[in-house]
């Protein structure tokens, strides 16, 4: 069992295989999931990295906060490029050229991994390379100041879908990233926290150990476009837990396991407060906007429970 | 022009030595400084693990750490903070089970260190 001392001692200094001097906003949630995942391979790891925040600020010329192999991709092809590392990785230890187990991981942010990056990831599933698959999920394009993507979720302004007199905001719920994955019938896919360190390495840990392709999804508050104090990204990170916003559950073998169940389910409201994009959902004629919402999430979340409960293989 | 280039043969691109950003600093961006007490610290990590910009230096310690309630606290100590890099976010001061940080602003600490 990993405490968070075994973690804090791999995550730390200039060894550690994610280094100080990146430039992430301050109070990003983005490095903790990083450095959290990448402590948990015991093997050696190779990172590819989809454009997005994560890559703009942390190999900035000529800098580079990386510590491990790692390169530098366009939105769309990191899970291809994965794939492509795998197979040429198989290919030199079928000749004997290399004899070292690796682990490999693909990162991209929602953008990158939803949207424009979605075939390849998908592709790169179905041919069941062994890699992992790590979304950080901001919940938008943050990185060029907050457009919509498919895992914005109902209600937000962002600049292409902006509240006003015509609109609400995004008029449609987000993809289930985790479903689409365990679609492919891989081993192992997981949706974890920022703020849940322990539960983000153990399914790290899986991901990497899984007999094949594995995913996982996290959230990670955005400080500069939720606009709120950057100090509370991972209050906001456990208010999307504790409101099951976003539920902390992981399927193995298709088997679907929920890793915390909120003692008493908290109103959507603790969550959306003091956050720009849903700021104009408090306005009274909007409040029946947050009223669907929280059917929504809690429509989900009995629909979750049920699929654990019945055992049903996704 | 004509001839194609087989693949060993493209140009490499940009290709950096690793972990080369420690020696950007990106301590000035701070705003708010975290004041750490150390007297009232356990040692729990959680700032470790959280803190966005690996600014909270720790070492294994054998003879430990004296912390709060005058305890010893061995294995994995934390440090005062790398001011190199702190960007003064907060989340350390937010997350503390021991309430042992406070966020004061960067212009207080630097003027306190600067009376003559
Ligand atoms: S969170 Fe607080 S108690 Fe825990 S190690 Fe950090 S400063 Fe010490
Ligand atoms: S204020 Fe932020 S950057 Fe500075 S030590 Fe605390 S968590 Fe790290």
């Amino acid at each position: 069992m990993p405490t968070l001392q075994d973690i804090a001692l791999k995550t730390d200094g200039v060894d550690a295989r994610l280094v100080s001097g990146h430039r992430m906003c301050a109070g990003c949630g983005i490095p903790a999931v990083v450095k959290t995942v990448l402590a948990a391979s015991d093997k050696p790891v190779i990172v590819l990295n989809a454009t997005g925040c994560l890559e703009v600020t942390s190999a900035v010329y000529p800098f580079t906060a990386w510590n491990t192999p790692w390169m530098h991709l366009t939105f769309e092809n990191a899970a291809a490029v994965a794939a492509g590392v795998e197979s040429a990785y198989k290919a030199l230890k079928r000749r004997g050229r290399v004899e070292e187990d690796i682990n490999i991981l693909a990162v991209g942010g929602d953008g990158g991994t939803y949207d424009i990056g979605f075939q390849a990831l998908s592709g790169a599933l179905e041919r069941r390379h062994k890699f992992m698959y790590l979304a950080y999920d901001n919940e938008g394009y943050m990185n060029t100041g907050n457009q919509r993507s498919g895992a914005t979720p109902f209600g937000a302004s962002t600049t292409t879908v902006p509240a006003g007199t015509a609109s609400f905001g995004k008029a449609q719920w987000r993809k289930n990233l985790v479903e689409i994955a365990a679609a492919h019938r891989i081993p192992y896919v997981g949706q974890a926290a920022v703020h849940n360190t322990l539960d983000l390495y153990k399914k790290a840990e899986k991901g990497f150990k899984a007999d094949g392709p594995a995913v996982l999804a996290v959230l990670q508050p955005c400080t500069t476009n939720w606009a709120y104090d950057p100090a509370l990204t991972m209050q906001y990170s456990k208010l999307a837990v504790e409101t099951n916003f976003w539920p902390l559950y992981e399927v193995e073998n298709g088997v679907v396991h929920i890793n915390v169940k909120p003692a008493k389910r908290r109103p959507v409201e603790d969550f959306l407060k003091g956050q720009s994009r849903f700021k104009h959902l408090f306005k009274t004629e909007n409040q029946h906007l947050i009223a669907e919402m929280q059917q929504m999430i809690d429509d989900e979340w009995t629909r979750l429970v049920k699929l654990e409960e019945t055992g049903v293989q996704l | 022009m004509s001839s194609k280039k087989s693949w060993h043969e493209l140009e490499v691109g940009v290709v950096l030595p690793p972990a080369t950003s420690v020696g950007y600093k990106t301590g000035g961006w701070r705003v708010f400084r975290p004041v750490w007490d150390a007297s009232q610290c356990i040692h729990c990590m959680i700032c470790v693990n959280y803190c966005p910009d690996m600014a909270i230096p720790i070492e294994k310690s054998e003879q430990g750490a004296v912390g709060k309630g005058g305890r010893v606290y061995k294995g994995a100590v934390r440090k005062e903070t790398n001011f190199d890099y702190c960007k003064g976010c907060g989340i350390c001061a937010t997350e503390c089970p021991s309430k042992c940080l406070t966020m004061i602003r960067e212009e207080e600490a630097e003027q306190a260190s600067c009376k003559l």
